[in-house]
């Protein structure tokens, strides 16, 4: 049976709040961990991706780095940004980033998507896109603050990374995860990952010399389901524009914490309504039919 | 104003399909994600071609062997049980699915003569005519039997030989065997196994 391959959804696009199934169920909550200071960019993610996913291939954009296009793309969800940071003393740092979705734990794209069903919240963490149910809309590309979901204009629909849902519902790591030859990339619970990323910060701040050396895992989306250990956690924009402290736009989060509900207690009282009228008025008395005009001759009769 | 049975109930099913709608139904939502594409296909487990670690690879192909599935390769990824990569691939092992699936391989002999700016399709014999009359000039031209010492050396001097990444263990042995044979000592045939 193809239903095997379900992962319980706890939050759930153009649905109001809380979704059916919340806190239904215990699961463990996954998380990536990017190391970016063993990272060397060699690009092993990236074609893992679009190999597993079957991706289909086309050309690249030369933007005079190393980087295989400028931005992630449709048809290409997971990409190493590579970044050249000049420190105020002169000296050059070369920065390799896997850009890919974060896997908020209170993702923008989903609080901005109205299509139900189109975007999913799994209670492993791992945010998901439904094409099927996408519309289209585009909302959820101007709500992410990390610049991830991609819209296709051929399908007229937005992918983006999947964390391999498919992979770990059947309880495999992602792609990515696997195929990592250095080791930078690491894949388990989220406490694990927690406690190796921070455990390797503090390696760097105290035999490295990385003074500022940390974790991102912005707590302003709920902390994320894709975690770095940075050289510099202060300023996570130098790897290629990882927000400091992203931020869901508010249009995005209250339309349906507040609109949606009370338009929902005005459509039931609506109801109500129609139902009252129903029970005081009785049914709806059918109509006299109108004379019929006698033209059907020469036909069905 | 009459409230009968008939209207009660009525307006329970009424509200309660209301209540529905608005999203209060309670049971849990389990959402589907794509299925996982390796599920049942057959694991060959095959050591990657590129480069001399050799690291251990998976391949996925269609069926399960039986005799009317026509196996046809699915995917390709890390071997975790392999001790030398542990499940991890570089990028153009990564990529090997496409050493197999890709339409752009190369299908068959080129060329590329002196002077000359594009790669020009021949067949295989001409090919092999072609390598083996430019073996022989070459060797006949270059071979030297003695150093200035006087030593017998019996080499080649003036042929190299590179294997291909992709090359089998079989291939190499025939390879190093026969250029051993013409004396030559610019042999490289990428096979670390």
């Amino acid at each position: 049976m193809a239903d095997r391959k379900t992962l319980q959804a706890v939050m759930i696009s153009g649905h109001t709040n809380p979704s059916p199934g919340f806190a239904m169920q215990r699961d463990l909550e996954v998380c990536k961990l990017v190391d970016t200071t063993t990272c060397i960019g060699c690009k092993a993610c990236e074609v893992a991706c679009v190999e597993w996913n079957d991706l289909p291939f086309t050309p690249t954009t030369f933007d005079n780095t190393y980087q295989t296009m400028p931005e992630t793309g449709y048809h290409f969800w997971n990409l190493i940004k590579f970044n050249e940071h000049q420190n105020p003393d002169g000296t050059i740092q070369w920065l390799m980033r896997k850009d890919q979705c974060m896997h908020c734990a209170d993702p923008g794209c989903l609080h901005a998507c109205p299509a139900d069903g189109a975007i999913v919240k799994y209670a492993n963490g791992i945010v998901d896109f439904n094409q099927e149910n996408c519309i289209g809309c585009g909302f959820c590309v101007s709500g992410c603050p990390f610049n991830i979901p991609r819209f296709n204009p051929s399908t007229k629909r937005v992918y983006k990374c999947t964390l391999c849902s498919d992979r770990v519902g059947e309880g495999l790591e992602p792609a990515c995860i696997k195929a990592c030859p250095t080791g930078c990339l690491k894949f388990g619970t989220k406490d694990d990952m927690k406690f190796i990323a921070e455990e390797r910060a503090k390696q760097l701040r105290d035999n490295f010399g990385w003074q500022n050396a940390g974790v991102y895992d912005p707590q302003s989306v709920g902390g994320t389901h894709v975690i770095y250990v940075l050289h510099d956690a202060t300023d996570p924009e130098r790897y290629g524009n990882l927000p400091k402290d992203p931020q869901i736009p508010w249009s995005y989060t209250w339309w349906k914490w507040l609109f949606k509900p009370v338009l929902g207690t005005f459509a039931l009282f609506g109801l109500l309504g129609v139902l009252a009228h129903h029970v005081t008025h009785g049914p709806r008395v059918p109509q006299p039919e109108p004379p019929k005009k006698d033209d059907n001759i020469g036909g069905a009769y | 104003m009459e409230f009968s049975r008939r209207n009660f109930l009525k307006g329970t099913v009424l509200g309660g399909t209301a209540f529905s709608a608005l999203g209060f139904d309670l049971a849990p939502v389990y959402a589907q994600t794509s299925s996982l594409k390796i599920s049942r296909a057959s694991e060959t487990r095959s050591t990657c071609p590129y480069c001399a670690v050799s690291c251990g690879v998976i391949i996925y192909t269609i069926g399960d062997k039986a005799k009317n599935a026509i196996p046809q390769v699915l995917h390709v990824e890390g071997d975790p049980d392999h001790p030398i990569n542990r499940g991890t691939l570089c990028p153009k092992g990564s990529s090997l699915e496409q050493d197999i699936l890709n339409d752009r391989r190369l299908l068959k002999p080129q060329v590329r003569r002196p002077g000359a700016t594009d790669w020009e399709d021949i067949s295989w014999d001409q090919a092999y005519e072609e390598i083996a009359q430019k073996v022989k000039k070459t060797r006949d031209d270059t071979f030297i039997e003695q150093d200035a010492n006087g030593k017998t050396v019996n080499r080649c001097e003036g042929m190299a030989f590179t294997g291909g990444c992709t090359d089998t263990n079989e291939f190499n042995y025939l390879a190093v065997k026969s250029m051993r044979s013409l004396g030559v000592c610019y042999l490289e045939n990428q096979a670390r196994v």
